[in-house]
């Protein structure tokens, strides 16, 4: 059967995908960013997924302002990197796993949870930019990956308690697919940060590294955070934290940190990254 | 009952909800035409003209006009299609965030590499009136 052995989280910021793209890696600006990832490269090459989950929100690509799905599946072939106003980011195309979509699509509506089915969807750097920092610039990604993505720019996003109960869901979905697939959950976007108003560039490393400690000892209690703590103390579009916790609801209780790592400022951004792999 | 919109309390910050989409939705979807290659040159050649063709009040045109960012997004815009404005006019995030603070783009630079806003802050409408 198919299973969820591991979970990678971790922020998807765009200025990450152009300096990757411009080759500004070595950058003083951006030498410790990149030194975080490192051992992940290394981890990701041992663990071989099959297929990725990959969990991420779409920044007004894919979906405008006339549709917004709270959760949505992507149950087609492939999908292509999306021209988010200055062309499309020069990374392979996305493939899918469509017979596992469809599977799970079916699994969590009929688990209560009533998913948006999509079949092509372009997708954003916030699917992309995980992608590049966990694979690096490969000439294709050497996994499938199964995008679900979740409304976090109209307020209000699906609460923590759901999004960790979606996990959950997904994981049942998962194991009752009889196919024997190595699957990983990411859960992206985060940490603090804040693009609009006369309060953007707020950071707070308090607020993140709680946030941090909390989702791998006690994500049963973070679950119960309400939308107002994220948007109040981690900056509005902070709130993209809550998508960690639908990885790490499809998790053990018990996990296993294998890596850490955070750093301020990528742009305009905090950046945290974890992984974890089930004990 | 009314809703609990108690982020309404927090400075410098507009929640993007339900009531703000509805009315930030034409700003928003011409924001989102910009994405096209096309559409960008008609409204740089002649964005008044580009404006006129979309169902947006004059208040909304104007600040566009004026790339008051702070002022389309009190009136509905959001911060990831207002992103395609910016983009058109080949400015980044960080330029764009820096104009909504008041800051110039070095001394927002600066802030984020010294670790970004501090959160004590900027929580409450009330603390912030205070300092
Ligand atoms: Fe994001």
């Amino acid at each position: 059967m198919a299973r969820i052995n591991a979970s990678v989280y971790s922020s998807h910021v765009p200025a990450i995908g152009a300096a990757i793209d411009n080759d500004k890696t070595g950058e003083d600006y951006w030498k410790p960013l990149f030194a975080g990832y490192e051992y992940s490269k290394q981890w990701i090459v041992e663990q071989k997924p099959d297929v990725v989950l990959l969990v991420y929100n779409d920044h007004a690509t894919a979906f405008d302002a006339n549709f917004v799905p709270t959760f949505a599946i992507a149950t087609g072939e492939e999908f292509q990197p999306a021209d988010e106003g200055w062309g499309p980011r020069p990374v392979p195309v996305v493939k899918g796993h469509p017979q596992l979509a469809a599977h799970i699509a079916q699994s969590v509506i009929q688990d209560d949870f009533d998913l948006t089915v999509i079949h092509n969807l372009d997708v954003d750097h916030g699917l992309t930019v995980p992608l590049s920092l966990m694979f690096g610039q490969p000439e294709a990604w050497p996994c499938l990956v199964i995008p679900i993505a979740v409304n976090v720019v109209l307020y209000p996003p699906p609460s923590g308690g759901r999004c960790y109960a979606l996990g959950k869901a997904l994981r049942r979905a998962v194991e009752s697919f009889d196919e024997d697939l190595n699957v990983q959950i990411w859960g992206t976007g985060g940490m603090s940060h804040q693009l609009q108003g006369p309060r953007a560039g707020l950071i707070n490393q308090a607020f993140d590294n709680a946030f941090l400690d909390c989702l791998v000892t006690d994500p049963e209690t973070l679950a119960k955070k309400p939308h107002i703590d994220y948007v109040r103390l981690a900056g509005s579009e902070g709130i993209e934290l809550v998508m960690w916790l639908i990885a790490r609801g499809a998790m053990n209780d018990d996990v296993e940190q294998k890596h850490r790592f955070y750093h301020v400022p990528a742009s305009n951004t905090a950046v945290g990254h974890l992984i974890l792999e089930n004990r | 009952m009314a809703l609990d919109k108690s982020y309404r309390d927090i400075p410098g910050t507009t929640i993007f909800d339900a009531d703000m989409a509805r009315q930030g939705f034409a700003l928003n979807q011409f924001s989102l035409s910009l994405m096209k290659a096309p559409n960008r040159e008609r409204f740089k050649a002649d964005e008044r003209a580009y404006l006129d063709e979309w169902p947006m009040t004059e208040e909304q045109k104007q600040a566009v006009l004026a790339r008051d960012y702070n002022r389309m997004m009190a009136l509905g815009g959001n911060i990831y299609f207002l992103a395609k404005i910016f983009s058109t006019d080949g400015l980044s995030f960080q330029y764009a965030a820096a104009t909504m603070t008041g800051m110039s783009q070095d001394e927002y630079r600066d802030m984020m590499l010294a670790g970004g806003r501090s959160p004590a802050e900027s929580q409450h409408k009330e603390e912030s009136s205070d300092g």
